[in-house]
């Protein structure tokens, strides 16, 4: 176990290696999203209070939790690569930050449309909208510095930091957020907090969930291997595979 | 069943256009990562072959 | 130690002959400040209610500017490398550079706070609350600003990069300082939020440096 994650740390073995994964990600992702798609929108039933409209809670709540989850993952590269120095790191850092920022906008965007049937009004100060809306602006903090220089060691490194630092705060202003928010309280009740799920609502969220998961896995191992062909043109390896 | 017939599967009880319009962004998003990707790595390949074209000429 | 009251001493050195670094930024704020009345209407409710989350926005954005310079002329000029070379650890220095920074940025604002409350009709008690919440959390913005001028240091059209980086890492305290006015002004107890905004001030003092201190080395390795 340790001399597999030890060999993922280096370029070649990580593109090997997940050359042989890709494939099979690929498909268990196009299986569980399009079961999660059927389920929640044709078979899972509506909410005796808010109607049809709970279906978008299948994509905003995934969206949401992903999105989260791939800042922590961003993060946590940011650490490895200040740390050790491992180049991967970088790499999965780089290509994380634009899936989990698309993800942060769709939680948002389906937040705003969700909102508008059982609001009435497409945008609510609410304690996850506010949140939500705080990650992306991390996300785009994370792209805009990444982006100042492309290809350069050293704001790479500057990345990492600033990923960190974000992670830091994140547990603050979401406690905050949710501190000024009960303070504030503009609605009584608040989304996707219902005191209890039937199965039949949250059996297709888990599926959802887990097809978000795979797929935000399967683009960033995809997008990882991108930059090992461009950072590593010079090696013998890629040019091998470049004849294919 | 939960729906009657296509109708109301697209209607949803009035709330259809909202429905529709989440899964619909949702799509576009998961297109938009599937195609960036690609369209980076096709990017990539090509400046790598090009550069390799450069190498053999010179 | 000496180094740290070194670089304090040469950076107030340095702004009392370069006055506009400091004077822009802050006759910004008060223009701000002052564009709210005008543009709202002098009624004094509309003011009062509004009051606490204008004088916060406007610390946030001077703090915001000044610190942009923070390590520009150093950087520019070398002075920045000698430091990093030097045998004087450079944590100290960017310790002393905070300090001096607060001293010329977050405490005159917080000092001219009470004016902006009076041009707001708040209540005496709220004014104490806007002072104390201010100087707890002026060099909290200080500190977390330093990171972001330190990390941006290379980089072109590094001012408004600072504001997207760091802005979003002042909402907790943008939402407890105004939340500590508005209870003051209320007339009820706010020593809940002064701990909370001591706390996240101690974490700062803490942790913030070394982020600083490594993001200089960083953007001095190219």
């Amino acid at each position: 176990m340790g001399n597999l994650f030890h060999r993922l740390g280096s370029p070649r073995p990580f593109y090997e290696i997940s050359g042989i994964v890709l494939p099979s990600v690929g498909i268990l992702t196009l299986i569980s999203l399009a079961v999660g798609f059927i389920w929640a929108l044709g078979i899972a039933p509506p909410d005796y209070q808010q109607g049809h409209s709970v279906r978008i809670m299948y994509i905003h709540v995934p969206a949401a939790i992903v999105a989260q989850s791939s800042y922590m993952m961003m993060a946590t590269a940011g650490a490895v690569f200040l740390i050790w120095r491992i180049k991967i790191a970088d790499m999965a850092l780089q290509c994380a930050a634009p899936i989990g920022a698309s993800l942060t906008f769709l939680a948002l965007v389906t937040g705003a449309i969700w909102g508008k049937p059982t609001w009435g009004t497409w945008w609510v100060w609410d304690a996850r909208l506010t949140s939500t809306l705080v990650l992306l602006f991390l996300f785009i903090g994370v792209i805009v510095l990444r982006s100042a220089k492309e290809g350069s060691e050293s704001v790479g490194r500057a990345t990492a930091i600033l990923a960190v630092v974000g992670l830091i705060n994140l547990p603050i202003i979401k406690f905050s957020v949710d501190w000024w928010f009960t303070l504030h309280q503009p609605s009584s009740f608040s989304l996707t907090e219902s005191p209890s799920m039937p199965p039949e609502m949250w059996l297709p969220l888990l599926v959802m969930v887990v097809g978000f998961y795979l797929f935000f896995f399967f683009i960033w191992t995809y997008r990882v291997r991108t930059e090992i062909l461009k950072r590593e043109h010079r090696s013998q390896w890629v040019r091998s595979i470049d004849d294919i | 069943m939960i729906f009657e017939n296509l109708t109301d599967f697209g209607w949803m009880g009035g709330h259809g256009p909202y429905v529709w319009s989440a899964y619909g962004v949702a799509l576009l998003i998961i297109g938009y990562n599937l195609i960036s990707a690609v369209a980076h790595r096709r990017r990539v390949t090509e400046m790598n072959q090009k550069r390799r074209s450069q190498e053999c000429d010179s | 130690m000496n180094i740290l009251l070194l670089t304090v001493q040469r950076d107030l050195l340095l702004y009392v002959r370069q006055p506009g670094d400091i004077f822009n930024p802050l006759a910004f704020s008060l223009l701000v400040i002052s564009l709210f009345p005008l543009g709202l209407g002098p009624s004094s409710d509309t003011l009062n209610e509004i009051s606490a989350g204008i004088i916060w926005v406007a610390a946030l954005l001077t703090t915001l500017f000044s610190i942009d310079l923070m390590f520009k002329e150093d950087y520019e000029d070398g002075t920045l490398e000698q430091m990093i070379l030097g045998k004087e650890s450079l944590l100290l220095v960017v310790y002393g550079k905070i300090i001096a920074q607060w001293l010329v940025g977050g405490l005159v604002i917080t000092l001219l706070s009470p004016l902006f409350g009076l041009m707001f009709y708040v209540n005496t008690d709220g004014i104490v609350a806007t002072v104390l919440a201010l100087m707890l959390a002026t060099p909290t913005m200080t500190l977390i600003g330093s990171i972001g001028a330190a990390l941006t240091l290379g980089v072109n059209k590094g001012g408004v990069l600072i504001t997207i980086l760091i802005l979003p890492l002042y909402l907790p305290l943008l939402i407890l300082g105004v939340a500590m006015i508005d209870t003051a002004s209320a007339g009820e107890n706010y020593t809940g939020h002064a701990l909370w905004l001591a706390a996240i001030l101690a974490i700062s003092i803490g942790f913030a440096p070394l982020a600083t201190e490594q993001g200089i080395r960083i953007s001095l390795s190219e």
